[in-house]
């Protein structure tokens, strides 16, 4: 599949700030492509799971927002990077209710039923990189 | 700055939330609605979130939060105004929240919560009556 990239930009993660800035700047992308309310939902909704992961396990990192295009449609890729511990089993990591933190185990699984393309690439004590795709409709 | 508003209305605490939410924000919320009930001994908590446009499972969560804690107090929890799309996503997430009342709008809201409590009432005097028939003649 070769895809396009037409308008991209990286932000910062590092408080609740920045996070509170990359949604709103995710919407505008959404906004201006005309994606759908409910896909715009879906996409900022994983967004700020997956982002969550990036504060609470890696403390910092940082965010990529590309409109991207393939011949067939138009649509959002988000690109979560990291240097953090990364994680030892991914499989395991994407299963619903695992968690090491005691919490719901919810972020990962979650986030990639909301979005059309899920990839992560993680690596013990180097870090951890998760791409999204939502598109238009 | 990082509150949100709570107001007593009669036995009720009413709580509109006017923005998307931050994890801090949310937080601060659980704990002050929370206080707020023990506090005015109230019976019913509604929340308005017909202006969110996203929650994901941080917010969602407090949400269930709110809603075992109030109970534990003796107080319902009503949601009012989900956006459709916000409905869907949540669900798609994996997190239905199961045991929050949610109504249309305000007004339902508060005539669901009202029905609650009047219904507890109702439930009350039956068994105390039931046990009175029960007494030998
Ligand atoms: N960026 C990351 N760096 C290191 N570990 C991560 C990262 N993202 C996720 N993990 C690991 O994967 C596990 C599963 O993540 P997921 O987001 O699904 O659940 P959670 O964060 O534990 O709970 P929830 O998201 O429901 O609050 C985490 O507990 C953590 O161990
Ligand atoms: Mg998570």
């Amino acid at each position: 599949m070769t895809m396009i990239s037409l308008n991209k930009e990286t932000l910062k993660i590092g408080t609740e700030q920045d996070v509170i800035l990359f949604r709103q700047r995710l919407k505008e992308y959404a906004t201006k492509i005309g994606m759908s309310l409910l896909n715009q939902t879906k996409l900022i909704t994983a967004s700020s799971e997956l982002v969550r992961n990036i504060l609470v396990y890696a403390k910092k990192g940082e965010v990529l927002i590309e409109v991207v295009s393939d011949r067939l449609q138009t649509g959002i890729r988000v690109t979560f990077k990291d240097q953090g511990p990364g994680i030892a089993d991914v499989q395991k990591a994407l299963q619903d209710g695992y968690s090491t933190g005691k919490s719901l185990g919810l972020g990962l699984p979650g986030a990639k039923r909301l979005v059309n393309f899920f990839d992560i690439q993680s690596t013990p004590g180097h870090g951890t990189t998760v791409t999204i795709i939502r598109w238009k409709r | 700055m990082d509150r949100i508003p709570i107001l007593k209305f009669g036995h009720f605490l009413l709580v509109t939330i006017q923005v998307d939410m931050y994890d801090r924000l949310a937080l601060n919320l659980e704990n002050d609605l929370v206080n707020a009930v023990s506090k005015h001994e109230a019976r019913g908590v509604l929340i308005d979130i017909s202006a969110v446009s996203i929650v994901d499972s941080f917010m969602g969560r407090i949400i269930g939060n709110i809603a075992t804690m109030s109970r534990i107090m003796d107080a319902e929890t009503v949601v009012v105004g989900m956006q459709p799309a916000v409905a869907i996503t949540l669900v798609e997430l994996g997190l239905p929240l199961a045991g929050v009342h949610t109504a249309l709008n305000v007004e339902k809201g508060m005539a669901l919560l009202q029905e609650k409590i009047g219904l507890n009432a109702h439930s009350d005097a039956a068994r105390a009556e039931e046990d009175d028939d029960d007494q030998p003649e």
